[in-house]
């Protein structure tokens, strides 16, 4: 099937072109670091990691949340999704992809990185977020090219792949929970020790993930012929609710634990977010900008008429993205470190390189996306799974 | 097919006969007659070595500084400016030191003290717990050491160690180093790696005491906590102490008399 990302418009060779070159300017700034160390970046003794680590979690969550679509359609037998499921699934292997690129980047002796394999190290939680990460991107590959390629030939797909999948929907939850863990079991960071932060992560990431994705499939209705119909967009944005809803519950919980009990290790780090501390207040503007977009989605979206406006939608998920995003790829990393284990206030902000670095990572996932896509789409619109049909699908 | 398989278990066969008679793989696994290197019999054993800093006696910037020089500069420790520091042991104030300890109206005393920080080489270190090459480690002896020849650099131990007692090299270390006056003894660390203190294990095992302690005047005692008749147990009956967030169940080994 490969040949399909083979053959495309000027426009699709433009997109990837336009891709390279983004890679090949955080590529660049990635062969300087390795050059002269993590020097380059804005972590430091206290802030110890940063962007990179932040947007990793970020895209766990995003990995995580393809099951969202894989778990309706193989639980409950939700046809409706049948042609959305192929696309979850890729997606979920481009977060992978680019969550691994982030971890590379931000180890110090990336050459060194195969001693996670050589001295194996059970108790540490890093060694099995290697291992559920890996893990599910090649159950992803296998499950979404077996079902492509039967889908491509009319054929039904096999059975023994079932089990696989059954695996797949349950090790979905597990890399974002083992994910929490890396954070979730360390003392003395408070805004992290909290028992809710897995349920946290998933909830953000089972909202976040399918904005994310329906964003993506709506480009790609826009640019190709594909439809994934307007059924599974409409249930897609009530899943996306449901999460949204229980994602603003849990941090609520968070901030009633946090000032109710009054500890003040409990509220420093919110304060720190939310208000700033000791006259360091620049993540101030971003958290609020992450509530109001957060709260405004959640209004957009859990009423009716205004979720099933689907020339609203599109914004409403933008927003809901950007909110989870400052949420987790900022705020909750930076607010885990803040204040440091001194009570003192180290400010960290990405530098330049570190963000073309991490441009270098996303673009690559996006190429990934755009290739894996591609194939999707061809295959599908073969099966005349076109916007003049109704979802038809393979026999 | 048979044949070759029949060629190569041959071939095999020959090699790892002729690699266990040859003299060169005989003097390889001798290691050229010497033997493994023998332990010295000076060295300072212990089954947990713990330290109590009296800060009645050192409390003072000017105090620690020579503990610092000391120690910096025997384990070639870089100071670089800027908040991408190494440090192996510094000082800090009772409110960051004891920052779970806080006290709204503390005697003036205690305000002003200085207190020496280091790692605390936790009886239950959540650096060792979190790395996942074994690069930070348990001795037998408590002493939480570190590898920097596996250390990936993943900053795992950074984010569990609740004492901020890690230093990551963001760059390259010896462009902060006086080249001229490294100690040969000590290696330089790399860029990419984590370190700390290591309770001086590389003098330990030449029978001498942390370079601190000995630069000290004797406001620092170091010895076995497990052992009852220790100078570090006798301090701890006599004295009243503290230690950094107790209850997080780290368990540190290093003691502050108040």
């Amino acid at each position: 099937m490969l040949e399909k990302a083979l053959k495309g418009s000027p426009k699709y060779w433009g997109w990837l072109g336009f891709l390279l070159v983004l890679i090949g300017i955080g590529a660049a700034c990635w062969v300087w670091q390795l050059t002269v160390g993590l020097k380059i970046t804005g972590m430091n003794r206290d802030v110890s990691w940063g962007f990179y680590i932040a947007q990793f979690t970020y895209l766990v969550g995003v990995a995580a949340s393809g099951v969202m679509i894989v778990l309706p359609y193989y639980f409950h037998h939700y046809k409706t999704f049948r042609h959305m499921v192929i696309f979850g699934e890729f997606m979920a292997i481009a977060a992978v992809v680019m969550c691994l690129g982030f971890i590379v980047v931000d180890i110090g002796q990336p050459q060194r990185m195969l001693n996670v394999l050589l001295h194996p190290t059970p108790n540490s939680i890093l060694f099995w977020d290697m291992v559920v990460l890996n893990g599910y991107l090649f159950l992803n590959l296998l499950i979404g090219w077996i079902c492509l390629e039967k889908d491509r030939l009319h054929l039904p797909h096999p059975k023994w792949l079932k089990p696989i999948i059954y695996t797949s929907i349950i090790w979905a939850f597990s890399i974002h929970t083992v994910t929490a863990f890396l954070y979730q079991g360390l003392p003395g960071r408070h805004y992290w020790l909290t028992a809710i932060l897995a349920a946290r992560f998933l909830a953000s990431a089972f909202c976040s993930g399918p904005a994310l994705l329906l964003l993506v499939v709506l480009i790609t209705k826009r640019v190709t012929s594909f439809d994934p119909g307007r059924e599974a967009i409409r249930t897609l944005a009530k899943i996306i609710t449901y999460a949204m809803a229980v994602n603003v519950f849990f941090f609520l919980l968070e901030i009633f634990t946090a000032f109710y009990s009054n500890i003040p290790g409990h509220m420093h780090s919110m304060a720190y977010l939310f208000t700033g501390i000791h006259g360091h207040n620049g993540l101030v503007p971003w958290m609020w900008t992450a509530t109001v977009f957060g709260l405004g989605s959640l209004a957009l979206l859990v009423t009716p008429a205004l979720r099933d406006n689907h020339s609203l939608l599109p914004w409403t998920l933008g927003i809901l993205v950007i909110a989870t995003w400052i949420d987790k790829g900022l705020g909750l990393l930076i607010g885990g470190f803040t204040p440091n284990p001194f009570e003192q206030v180290t400010v960290y902000w990405p530098t330049g390189p570190e963000l073309l670095i991490s441009l270098m990572v996303y673009a690559t996932g996006a190429l990934v996306l755009t290739v894996l896509y591609k194939i999707a789409t061809e295959v599908k619109q073969d099966l005349e799974v076109s916007q003049k049909d109704e979802v038809p699908g393979p026999a | 097919m048979k044949k070759s398989r029949r060629n190569f278990l041959k071939f095999a066969g020959l090699s790892a006969a002729t690699l266990c008679f040859s003299p060169a793989a005989g003097a390889l696994a001798a290691g050229h007659g010497t033997p493994h290197p023998k332990p010295n019999a000076d060295q300072l054993k212990a089954k947990r070595w713990a330290m109590v800093v009296d800060t009645r006696k050192l409390n003072t910037d000017e105090a620690i500084a020579p503990l610092v020089k000391a120690c910096h500069s025997i384990h070639n420790v870089p100071d670089i400016p800027g908040n991408k520091n190494i440090k192996w042991l510094w000082a800090g104030s009772y409110e960051e030191t004891f920052p779970e300890q806080p006290n709204n109206f503390p005697s003036e005393d205690l305000e002003r003290r200085r207190f020496i920080l280091l790692c605390n080489h936790c009886d239950q270190p959540p650096c060792v717990r979190v790395c996942p090459t074994k690069a930070t480690f348990q001795r037998p002896d408590g002493i939480v050491a570190m590898d920097y020849h596996r250390c990936i650099g993943c900053r795992y131990c950074m984010a569990g160690c609740p004492y901020g007692s890690r230093s990551f090299n963001w760059g390259e270390p010896r462009d902060n180093l006086d080249l001229k006056a490294l100690n040969k003894e000590f290696p330089t660390r790399m860029r990419g790696v984590v370190e700390k203190c290591n309770f001086c294990v590389e003098r330990l095992a030449q029978g001498k005491l942390p370079a601190c302690v000995e630069a000290s005047n004797g406001a620092l005692t170091f010895g076995d906590l497990s052992d009852p008749d220790s100078e570090v147990r006798k301090v701890l009956k006599e004295n009243y102490t503290i230690r950094r967030k107790p209850a997080l169940g780290t368990q540190p080994s290093v003691y502050y008399i108040i």
